[in-house]
């Protein structure tokens, strides 16, 4: 077990330093640099820069220089000193922008993976045991709109409907006066009342795809002689659905965490922006659009490492609880 | 004396998209105390859907249209096992402790995500409300009277940690855990390989005597019935077509199916290179059954007018006997 | 020890087999026998075909052309075809709609339409309306149907905010939205093959690189890849160019799967008795590949091709919706969506959701299609 997890942290410094490169590539796509973009923008507003902070900044990001240092100094200041670079749009310094989205990027994208397994699995359960019965069509209905509609549409048309039949807006995810509040209680509760409408958008697809999943692995497991034992043992149908098969097709069910939060994290980030939350799909849409190419780069490189920390838990979960993983 | 189980014209059919099957179409035999009974007959001849019958746990989309199972265990009254209702509480008390089942595939009929001590203990703690501590050692127990070594520490194995032969010889410790009267064995060692099925079979050999166990045995093996059986079940196409003790089937077959079976064994005291004996045609489609005797098409007595227009019953001989055939025993 | 599968042999010769049970047929022939007993997926590929051979003829379907405008009508509701009816003189019409009665709000400016009974505006086939070039090829004015005098306000799906007809339009967005599919399958499969085969052929170090890189691009969230990815495509470049790079970018993702696809099939197939019997036989390792191995797995593989597709079409509307795929003057059903992302827009004129009903409707029939197809492709499914 020690070994596999050892094995598998280590995987994940390559993985990383991959990442880490397309982000920078990404920085470094749109033509000209940051210095370039910035001399640009301080001149339509009549301001300029003196020399030697411009010589300074190109020090400090070494554009001087070839690709590779460019990049060494890039990660070096993200590792050493969390220093991510600085937004030109915002004028501050990309960290500073950073944290504050991404922690509520992270609320978001996990109130959502728990309403989805929360979901997912009695009704996958219900759709596999009841194979047929009204309940298992229409929970295959939904499914399949679920995996149909696009994200953006179904935040779009819950917004209307709101709207026109409740006369509520349903975006963001606080309240006027809690937006630029610090965390209270309060705070909490008004950020409970707007997540359930990001969290129903974005689930939707996923709980489908999971249904679709759970019922699948359960109606193999079901056939397989160990439940028909079981029964044979005397075990009551309840028991044995729960201890055997359901335990089983656990397996494959929490393994598709790995998948599930890259699609989650990406799906946010549509969502936000439809939704206007404060999240950091907006926020990187914009970088984008300003070409304030060290804040989307920042985005890019922690969302990429966020879902790959969700899929190392999934997958030491996995080891934990399938000891055929375990003692492999 | 009074058999421990009988099975009395039962059917079970399959209500399949395609049509009906009928896996099991008139089956009845006895198995008495202490005897080993062999239920013999090729793939498709109803042989494991009446195991399952006997535990009342017939798999979807089959049901148990008719018979009755009728079990008597020490001269009690008998109780219709297909009476009871298949998810009720008298059923499940029955099952693992009266009546175990010990099933083909040794790998698949463990959990891949359970200890064996974990699936052992769950089924004494049930059935004869020991305590953690004392199901326990009763597992390991057991695991030692089928011949597992090191069992305390095997409690803590999973089931793909062991070989075959060890596991089936988990499952069978899983069966007989809480002393059953009657296990059903359906084919046992047919996915072991030839010497760990002897050693199985020995094993249930010693188990039978030495825990005055019912046994019974489906298989489609012939060398198998002629090591353990006292008892032979042959059917056919789900029917009985013949039952009887294990030297009179073998010596003087009465039907000409179980003749045509014994004739298609491989023998060593055969000299002469020549060809396997086969049964000629094919197990017919299950929803294309012959008219007449079932077995008509395929057999070498066949009669013209008779065979392919009434079904035999079945009827006794001597020795207690029973075959279902016109001319059965005649011109052997 | 004996057993008795010797029973199940063959019937002898001298019997007549069933012709039934023996009947020879080739592998496609039973892929078919078998798919037609799904009606869904048979319903499916029907309406997949009916929207690709929309999108083929798409200007020519199309009542007008993608920038036709007419500001008179801006935010004009849809009108409802009728089959029958009078005018306000008694006389009778068959298939036709309804005109507008539009008043404008003094104040706010806003149009507000009512529907004119006395104006009939009769549908007619190969009508004569706006000018295009077919297949930007030959110039030509007619269309499948349209309003009888070209002209004539004709909005089954309503109209935008600059008065362009949203149905007209969503017949445009099909061709671009389903060729990016088509065409981002296509290189997904090229490459899928490509790396997939050489990741299960050959093995070794060269395996475990592909293997790397495949789970690599799978823990990355794809939608802020894409993003950054579409960003840096220049703003000034010809609308085919960005149509191309969007389409590599999403290609960049879907070939993953199809590789794992390959890889497993030949790592499966390597050890087959039927693939042993041909290189015993004297095959050589390329007629192995081709004509033995790839055959056999070609079936799932168009399956699994075919759920490709929509999440190609997913995505392709997703990053135009944002702003960052295709952008105007370009036709796609996310381009079009865009127009429905202020909830102002959208709270007034409900109908610019219908193109989301297009991307449905196209998702769902190549989802049901591909998993009809992927059921009849087993060989070993009843």
């Amino acid at each position: 077990m020690l070994t596999y997890i050892l094995r598998r942290i280590l995987f994940m410094v390559p993985v990383t330093l991959a990442i880490s490169l397309v982000a920078f590539i990404i920085i470094q796509l749109p033509p000209g640099d940051f210095i370039t973009a910035l001399t640009a923008q301080m001149a339509e507003n009549n301001e300029t820069l003196d020399p030697e902070t411009l010589a300074a900044l190109r020090d400090r990001y070494g554009f001087d220089q070839p690709m590779i240092v460019q990049y060494w100094k890039w990660i070096t200041g993200i590792v050493f000193r969390g220093d991510f670079g600085q937004s030109f749009e915002w004028s501050r310094p990309v960290a500073d922008l950073i944290w504050d989205r991404l922690g509520l990027t992270l609320i978001v994208s996990f109130a959502t993976l728990v309403f989805v397994w929360v979901l997912a699995f009695p009704i996958g359960i219900y759709s596999a045991v009841r194979q047929y019965s009204w309940g298992d069509y229409i929970a295959t209905f939904f499914g399949f709109i679920g995996l149909a509609v696009p994200n953006f549409l179904l935040a779009l048309v819950l917004m209307y409907l709101s709207s026109r039949y409740l006369g509520a807006s349903v975006g963001g995810l606080f309240s006027a006066e809690y937006v630029n509040a610090d965390w209270s209680w309060g705070r909490v509760v008004d950020l409970l009342n707007h997540l359930w409408v990001p969290v129903i958008v974005l689930g939707t697809g996923g709980t489908a795809a999971l249904i679709r999943i759970m019922r699948a692995n359960l109606l193999d497991e079901l056939k397989k002689p160990y439940v028909e034992l079981a029964r044979a043992r005397g075990l009551s149908e309840t028991r044995l659905l729960l201890k055997y098969p359901v335990r089983v097709a656990l397996n494959p069910f929490i393994s598709t965490l790995g998948w599930i939060l890259p699609t989650l994290v990406s799906g946010a980030v549509v969502t936000a922006i439809v939704l206007s939350l404060p999240t950091s799909g907006p926020l990187l849409l914009n970088a984008l659009f300003a070409q304030d190419m060290y804040l989307a780069g920042g985005f890019i490189l922690l969302l990429s490492i966020l879902t790959l920390i969700g899929t190392l838990v999934s997958d030491l979960l996995l080891a934990w609880l399938d000891p055929r993983i375990r003692y492999e | 004396m009074a058999p421990l189980i009988e099975v009395a014209d039962l059917r079970t059919h399959f209500f399949t998209d395609e049509g009906v099957v009928k896996a099991v179409d008139g089956v009845a035999f006895t198995i008495p105390a202490g005897k080993t009974v062999c239920v013999v007959g090729e793939s498709g001849s109803g042989k494991s859907i009446t195991g399952r019958s006997i535990l009342n746990m017939v798999p979807y989309p089959g049901r148990v249209l008719d018979g009755a199972i009728r079990w008597q265990p020490d001269g009690a009254p008998p109780v219709d096992l297909l009476a009871l209702d298949p998810k009720g509480r008298e059923i499940r008390a029955i099952r693992g402790k009266d009546i175990a089942l010990i099933s083909q595939e040794p790998m698949a009929a463990l959990s891949p995500v359970h200890t064996i001590g974990n699936q052992m203990i769950e089924t004494i703690r049930l059935h004869l409300g020991l305590t953690k501590a004392d199901a326990r050692a009763r597992a390991a127990e057991m695991l030692a009277k089928v011949g597992i070594p090191r069992p305390k520490d095997r409690l803590d194995s999973y089931a793909f940690e062991l070989s075959g032969g060890m596991r089936q010889r988990v499952c069978i410790a899983l069966a007989v855990a809480c002393g059953p009267k009657l296990l059903i064995a359906d084919e046992p060692t047919t996915a072991l390989d030839v010497t760990t099925q002897a050693n199985i079979l020995d094993l249930f050999r010693e188990l039978r005597d030495a825990l005055g166990v019912s046994i019974l045995f489906i298989t489609h093996d012939l060398g198998v019935v002629a090591e353990i059986a006292d008892e032979v079940v042959v059917m056919y196409l789900g029917q009985v077509v013949e039952q009887g003790r294990v030297d009179d089937i073998f010596h003087r077959p009465l039907h000409p199916y179980t003749r045509a079976l014994l004739g298609s064994v491989p023998r060593l005291t055969r000299h002469r290179p020549e060809r396997l004996p086969t049964i000629s045609g094919m197990v017919p489609s299950p929803f294309e059954r012959p008219s007449g005797c079932l077995f008509h098409p395929r057999c070498d007595r066949f009669e013209q007018g008779l065979c392919d227009r009434s079904a035999p019953e079945l009827d006794r001989y001597a020795n207690d006997r029973v075959a279902r055939c016109f001319k059965a025993g005649a011109g052997s | 020890m004996s057993e008795l599968p010797v029973l199940e042999r063959e019937l002898p010769a001298d019997r007549p087999a069933d012709p039934k049970s023996t009947a020879v047929a080739g592998q496609w022939r039973l892929i078919w026998l078998r798919f037609k007993r799904h009606r869904l997926a048979l319903w499916s590929g029907a309406i997949v075909l009916l929207i690709y051979f929309v999108a083929v003829f798409s200007d020519f379907i199309a009542p007008t052309t993608a920038g036709y405008y007419n500001a008179d009508y801006t935010y004009a509701p849809p009108q409802r075809i009728r089959l029958w009816g009078e005018d306000a003189d008694g006389q009778r019409h068959l298939l036709f709609v309804y005109g507008y009665e539009a008043s404008v709000d003094p104040i706010a400016l806003t149009r507000t339409y009512e529907i004119n009974e006395d104006e009939v505006i009769g549908i007619g086939f190969f009508v004569r309306g706006e000018p295009y070039r077919f297949w930007g090829l030959f110039p030509t004015d007619i269309h499948l149907f349209g309003p009888t005098e070209a002209g004539q306000p004709f909005y089954l799906f309503g109209a935008d905010r600059l008065g362009r007809d949203v149905f007209s339009r969503t017949v445009h967005g099909t061709r671009v939205s389903m060729s990016i599919g088509l065409i981002g399958v296509a290189i997904s499969l090229a490459l899928g093959i490509l790396l997939g085969g050489v990741s299960g052929l050959a093995g070794g170090w060269l395996d475990e690189v592909i293997q790397r890189v495949i789970e690599f691009l799978k823990s990355i969230p794809t939608i802020p890849l894409w993003m950054g990815l579409a960003a840096a495509i220049p703003l000034n470049i010809h609308p085919l160019i960005v149509y191309f790079w969007i389409t590599v970018i999403l290609s960049l993702i879907g070939w993953t799967d199809i590789a794992r696809i390959v890889r497993g099939r030949f790592l499966a197939l390597k050890t087959e008795d039927f693939v042993t019997a041909a290189r015993l036989d004297g095959c050589g390792q390329q007629r192995i590949i081709w004509r033995h191995m790839v055959p056999s797995f070609m079936s799932h593989l168009i399956a699994s091709t075919t759920l490709a597709i929509p999440a190609m079409i997913l995505a392709e509307t997703a990053l135009s919706f944002l702003g960052i795929g295709l952008r105007p003057p370009v036709v796609s059903w996310g381009v079009l969506l865009k127009e429905a992302q202020s909830i102002l827009a959208v709270a007034n004129a409900p109908w610019l959701f219908l193109p989301g009903l297009a991307v449905i409707v196209a998702v769902l029939a190549l989802n049901f299609l591909g998993d009809g197809l992927r059921d009849a492709s087993d060989p070993y499914g009843n």
